[in-house]
Order: structure tokens, then sequence, then C-alpha cells
């Protein structure tokens, strides 16, 4: 499928669409949103991009294989989970920080967790549609 | 709106139990599908439907003052559809694997090793 | 007593996993972080059983939320003893895949795979959550699938659609047995289910329940009319994986059998006959089964379904005599089914095959290390005073005490058959002359001195642990006393996660 007007299109709302995942990641504690949803919008994202360009100019700007994502996003998400341990609470216990930071509002290892899901969530939807849609042509 | 969602449930139920007999992998997978739907719908009618009542609990409270919607169900629903997400697009590809190696359609063409066996 | 502890075996396995599939390319590097992070995996739960053996059971409530209302991880005596052996089994099985897997399965992510499913075992033994349980299974399943098509043979594929069908759809009973459960009671904690369920006033709707979680969890561990999608699958991934899943995939069904069937519900008169008659059609179908089959992986795999039979029958007779066999035999059980199919590696590796009727003379090229494996195949069948004798004593004596007579002659009858079986399979693989006509591919040999230690260590570990376990029955026996008092006395349980 190639049309002028999605390409055009596409080109706009890929950054868009990105800004809106990482604005769903953020407010995700509080209010409807999260890491994952926020890492399927920004797969999606990517995937409308690669239906108007195609697979492997999507693949270009990503520069790596979305695969890569994978243990990154489960190193963050573990990591996360594991640091109270060190300090002698439960795994998975939220820590917090004291003072709101400016944009970000209150920050916990709970956003730091959920980052992880978002990269993990966007490697792995990426990385199972390309596979099936490199294969099939 | 319970009647309507046991309705459903059971028109789901009765779907999925009729594909998952069929011969055909697709068919299974489908039937599958909805057998997964059915019973995340299950679980969201055993959390007592209420529209608009979030569970929270005023901030002068120590106890709920009125019917809250039980956020558990939704939690355990959101999670099922992640796995069943992860696991229907495994199934997928494994179904389009094993149609492009035996290029067939029909439950009963996986039984070559069976068939050596003997 | 809450010890943050706990989660440990879950923990070193998932970091495992992650710092593997970090180095995705790199085989030799993920040969040795899989083997170090199961020997740190072993040195974990072995502490953590040796902590819950002198002491009392213990609790971790995740993320600081108290039970009931969040997920709580319980350690107790059954638990920490199924993790110590999953810890075993899955050392030996990365200490054997490290030869015995080869590279293009580890370039897909063979090693990070096992260990995701090991933690998910692991999780699955330790939680205290009932749909947390629930999301260890799925880790399980998710896991297991990859394992079984990696590789990509037809009749890999064709096996893993029944074995993806059938674990799907018992999945959806579990689930949908998760949510009635919910509906009536209004928790998820198994504990605070203990003291919920049986103040439901509708008691029927709960046993319908119960029949849910039989059946998803009869399908999990391959009980009668549910166990098609095991012999049409275990024999064809490699050795190694295949041993993985014949040693703890089905025992992970049967120990949530236990949990959930001595904590939630306690089975009445008829659901104690439904799982006894379930149990004696496994016995005999699986012994059947063996008597026919020619490979040995598949004849392997009739036998796993056998001797599920004999713990299903354990839980139906509900004693503590029967209880003390059940887990003696799953104890047992961990440790030889899963070197049985590490042998069946071994072998295929020295012979190219594992058609009985074309293997032969195995003892007269590998004298010592067949005798290693006939130690394996004697526990099996279980010749005084080796592991597999002591639980079949229990099983006898519980049986005859509740009169239930056609489960002694099926346990008879399976001991029989079993040792017809490994006695017609030590005739034709070891003893039998190798056949002249058929060139042998003997690709063992060919392997350096490194090589053969690695591929022959893990049999000789299962095969010690084994020894101990035969040797040591009083040991075990002391252990599974404590087991069957604790499954039949839940109170410590409910006190130790509840607070009261």
């Amino acid at each position: 499928m190639r049309s002028a007007i999605l390409q055009t299109a596409s080109r706009y709302l890929l950054p868009i669409l990105l800004l809106f995942s990482v604005f769903l990641l953020l407010r995700g504690h509080y209010y409807p949103g999260g890491g994952f949803v926020g890492g399927l919008v920004a797969a999606i994202a990517f995937v409308l991009h690669s239906f108007a360009h195609g697979t492997t100019n999507t693949m270009k700007i990503i520069g790596y294989k979305p695969m890569a994502l994978i243990p990154v996003g489960l190193g963050i998400a573990s990591l996360a989970m594991f640091l109270p341990v060190l300090i002698g609470y439960p795994v998975m216990t939220g820590l917090w920080f004291e003072e709101p930071i400016p944009v970000i509002g209150m920050m916990g290892s709970a956003l730091f967790f959920d980052l992880g899901v978002y990269l993990v969530v966007i490697g792995v939807v990426l990385t199972i549609l390309f596979t099936i849609s490199l294969h099939t042509h | 709106m319970e009647l309507l969602l046991v309705l459903l449930i059971g028109v789901l139920y009765s779907a999925g139990v009729y594909l998952i007999l069929r011969r055909s992998m697709v068919r299974l997978l489908l039937g599958i599908m909805l057998l997964g739907n059915a019973t995340n719908l299950l679980i969201f009618l055993f959390g007592n439907i209420t529209k608009g009542k979030p569970p929270i609990i005023k901030a002068d409270l120590k106890v709920f003052e009125e019917i809250y919607a039980d956020p558990v169900p939704q939690a355990l629903i959101l999670t099922a559809i992640v796995i069943s997400f992860g696991l229907t697009s495994f199934a997928i590809v494994l179904l389009k694997r094993v149609y492009a190696l035996i290029n067939s359609d029909d439950l009963d063409d996986l039984n070559t090793p069976e068939e050596e066996d003997l | 007593m809450i010890d943050n502890h706990i989660i440990a075996p879950i923990l070193i396995h998932l970091f495992t996993a992650i710092i593997q599939l970090a180095c995705w390319s790199k085989t030799i590097t993920q040969r040795v972080l899989s083997i170090a992070g199961a020997t740190s995996g072993f040195a974990f739960s072995f502490a953590l059983f040796i902590k819950v053996y002198n002491g009392e059971i213990l609790t971790m409530n995740a993320a600081n939320w108290e039970a009931p209302f969040g997920i709580v991880f319980v350690a107790d005596l059954f638990s920490s003893t199924l993790v110590l052996l999953t810890s075993i089994a899955a050392l030996a099985v990365s200490i054997f895949s490290s030869v015995g897997v080869g590279k293009a399965r580890m370039l897909y992510g063979y090693f990070p795979i096992f260990h995701f499913l090991i933690m998910g075992l692991n999780g699955a033994f330790l939680t205290g959550d009932i749909f947390n349980l629930y999301v260890w299974f799925e880790v399980i399943i998710i896991a297991s699938f990859v394992l079984l098509t990696l590789g990509g043979r037809k009749e890999q594929l064709e096996g893993a659609v029944k074995y993806m069908a059938l674990n799907i759809l018992a999945s959806t009973f579990f689930l949908t047995g998760i949510g009635i459960l919910y509906g009536i009671t209004g928790t998820l904690n198994m504990a605070d289910l203990s003291l919920k369920v049986p103040l439901v006033e509708d008691q029927s709707i709960v046993n319908l329940t119960a029949m849910f979680f039989i059946i998803g969890f009869g399908i999990k561990s391959a009980v009668f009319p549910l166990y098609f999608w095991l012999p049409s699958s275990y024999h064809t991934p490699p050795s190694a994986v295949a041993a993985t899943f014949g040693g703890l995939l089905t025992k992970v069904g049967l120990y949530a059998m236990f949990r959930v069937f001595t904590l939630i519900f306690i089975p009445n008169e008829f659901m104690r006959t439904v799982l006894i008659v379930l149990a004696i059609l496994t016995i005999l179908t699986g012994a059947f089964g063996a008597l026919v089959k020619l490979d040995i992986r598949r004849l392997f795999s009739y036998l796993i379904v056998c001797h599920i039979g004999f713990i299903v029958g354990g839980l139906g007779l509900y004693t503590k005599i029967a209880f003390m066999g059940a887990i003696f035999y799953l104890i047992h059980d961990i440790m030889v089914k899963t070197n049985l199919f590490l042998i069946s590696g071994l072998i295929r590796q020295m012979r190219g095959t594992l058609d009985t009727p074309k293997l032969g003379g195995l003892y007269s090229e590998y004298p010592k290390i067949s005798l290693l494996m006939a130690l394996v195949l004697f526990s099996l069948v279980g010749i005084p005073p080796l592991s597999g004798f002591w639980p079949k004593i229990y099983l006898f004596e519980a049986s005859f005490n509740a009169n239930s007579y056609f489960f002694i002659a099926s346990l008879i009858l399976a001991s029989f058959i079993t040792l017809y079986v490994i006695a017609k399979l030590w005739a034709e693989v070891f003893w039998k002359e190798a056949s002249r006509t058929e060139p042998l591919s003997d690709s063992f040999k060919e392997l350096d001195i490194f090589r053969k230690t690695l591929l022959v260590l893990p049999v000789g570990i299962l095969a010690a642990g084994t020894l101990f376990i035969g040797l040591n029955a009083e040991f075990i026996i002391q252990v599974v006393d404590r087991i069957s008092n604790e499954l039949l006395d839940t109170s410590p349980y409910i006190k130790a996660v509840l607070g009261k």
C-alpha cells in the first residue's frame, strides 16, 4: 500500500504518537495509561509508519533490531523491582522521591518499572509484527 | 446488563466449543480465543458491575459509604488479556509454520510421526 | 515468619535470563552463564530448604502489601522441597544442554527461555495466591511452547499444535475456576480462600468450581482422558528439553492439585472416588501404552503418564500414609524422569537413533556408563533399596487401609509392566549384540573428554540424587511425613500467611 497521503501523514504522526505514548507512560500511575498501553501506542506508531513506507524503511529509522529493547526493558524493570530488597523491603515495594520533579511529577521506582514494561512491549510487538510481515513477502 | 452479559458469555462459550470441535486449525485457534474472551467476560460479570463508582475512599472517611466498582476483576482481566495476546501471536506463527510444512489446514493430517511408530 | 529472601530462586533465574538475552549471539557466554545461574539457583534453594526444614513456614508480601490483599509468596516444606528438586534438575539439564543442544538452537535463545521456564516453575511452587499461580502457569507454558518448537522440524511442530491447544484450554478452565472462586468468596489468597470457601452457603457451586480445577490441572498433569498431548509431543524436542518437560512440567500440575485440594477444596467422598478412578485409568493406559512403544522416548512418555497415576491416586485416597507415598513418589519421580530423558539423549548421541530394534551392544562398548544408567532404570522399577521402592509400600498400605483393591491391583500390574518394559529395554539396548546391518553413527566417541564429562556428569548428579533418596530413605520419610502433616493440617500455613 503506497499512498502519498498516508506516507506524508505517517511522517508527522510518528513523532506525535511517540510523544503521546510517553505522555501515557508518565500519567499511568494515577490515571488511565501506563507502560503497557504506552508501549502499544508507540509500537502502533512504528507499525503505521511501516504500512506507509515498508517494513525495511521503518527498521532503518529504529536503527537497532527491536528485539534489543527486550533485555534492556526487562533489565530496567527487574532492577526497579529488585532495588527495595537492598534496603530491606520486599521485592517490588514502591520507593518514592520526597519532592515532586517538574514536568514528571512524583517519581518512584514504579515509574522505572513502567518504563521497563514500555520498552519490552515495544520490543515484543515490533519483533512479532516485523517477523510476520518480513516472512510474508 | 447482567442478563445481556450472561447471554453473550453463553454464545461465546458455545461458539468457542463448536469451533474447537472442528478439524481446521484456524477454527481451533479462533475457538480458543473465543473461549478466552468468554472467560474474561465471566470474571467481569462476577465482579459485580457498578457504573461510575471508582473504589476511592473520601479523604475524611475511613470506609466506603456506597457501593463501589471492584477493581480486582478488571486487573485480572487485563492480565489475562495481555497473556492471551502473547499466546495468540505465538499460536498464529506456529500454525502458519505448520501450514507451510504440511500444506494442509486439517488437524487429521498432523499424524505422521504416529504412523511411523506402528 | 516474614523473610524477604524466599523469592531468590525466582529472581536468580530471571536475572540469568535477562543477561543471556543481552548476549544473544554469544553461545559460549550463554553456556557459562546458564551453568553459573543454575548453580547459584541451587545454592539459594538449598539454603531455603534448610531454613524451612529447621524453622517454620516463611512468607513474603510482594510490594509490602499485606496478605490477603497483596500477592504473597509462601515457602512451606512442600514447596521448598520442590524448589530444591527443580533446582537440582535444572542444574543437571543446564550442564547437559551445554553440549547436548545444537548451536543453532542456542542462537535462537534456548538458554534464556530455559531459565524463564525454571523461573516460572519456582514461582508456581512458591506463590500463595491463586491468580498468581495462573500467571506462573502461563509463564511456564509460553516458555515450554518456545522450547518445544525451537528447531522447527515437522514432527516437533505437529506435536506442538496438540500441546498448545490442550494447554491453552487447560489455562482457560483454570481461569474460569479462579473467576468463579473470586465471585463467590471475594479473595484470591489461598490461605484466605481456605477460610472462606467452607462458609459459602451454596456448596454445590463450590463443587462445580472444584471440577474446573480438576480438569485444568488434569490436562496439565496428563491425567487419563486428558493425557493425549503428552506422548504425542514429548518425544519430539531435544533430549535436554524433554528432560525438563518430563521431569518437571507435569509435576507442577500435580503440585497445584495437591495444594488446591488440600487447602481450598477438601474433596468429598464423590471427588475422592473420581480421583481414584482417574488414577487407575491413568496408570493402566500409561502402562499399556509403554508396552507397545518401541521408540525409547515414547516409551518413557507413557511411563510418565503411568506414574502420574500413582501420585493422583495418593491424593484420591486422602490419608496421611497415602500422602506420604504420593509425595515420596513425586520426589523420586522428578529425579528419575529427568534423568531418563537425559539418558535417552546420551544413547542417541552414542547410536544416532532411539529405535530399540536398531540399538544394541551399549554394555560391551560403554560398561561404566551403562552401569550408571542401569542404576537409574532399576530405581524406576523400584528394586529395593533404590528410591522407587519406598513410596510404593506406603501407597500399598494406604490403599489396603482404604479397601480400594482396584487401585492396589493396578499398582501391582503397573509395577510389573514397568519391570517388564525396563527389562526388555535393558536386553534390547544394552545386552543385545549391535546390529551389523545398520551403520551406526557414534558421535559420542568423537567428542573430547571435556564434552564427554559434561554429558555424563548430569546423569551422574541425578543418579547420585536417586541413590541418596533410596539409601537415605529415613530422612526422606521424615520430610514427607512433615509435608503430609502440613497438607492435612493447614492451620500453620494459614497462620503464617494471615498472621491469625
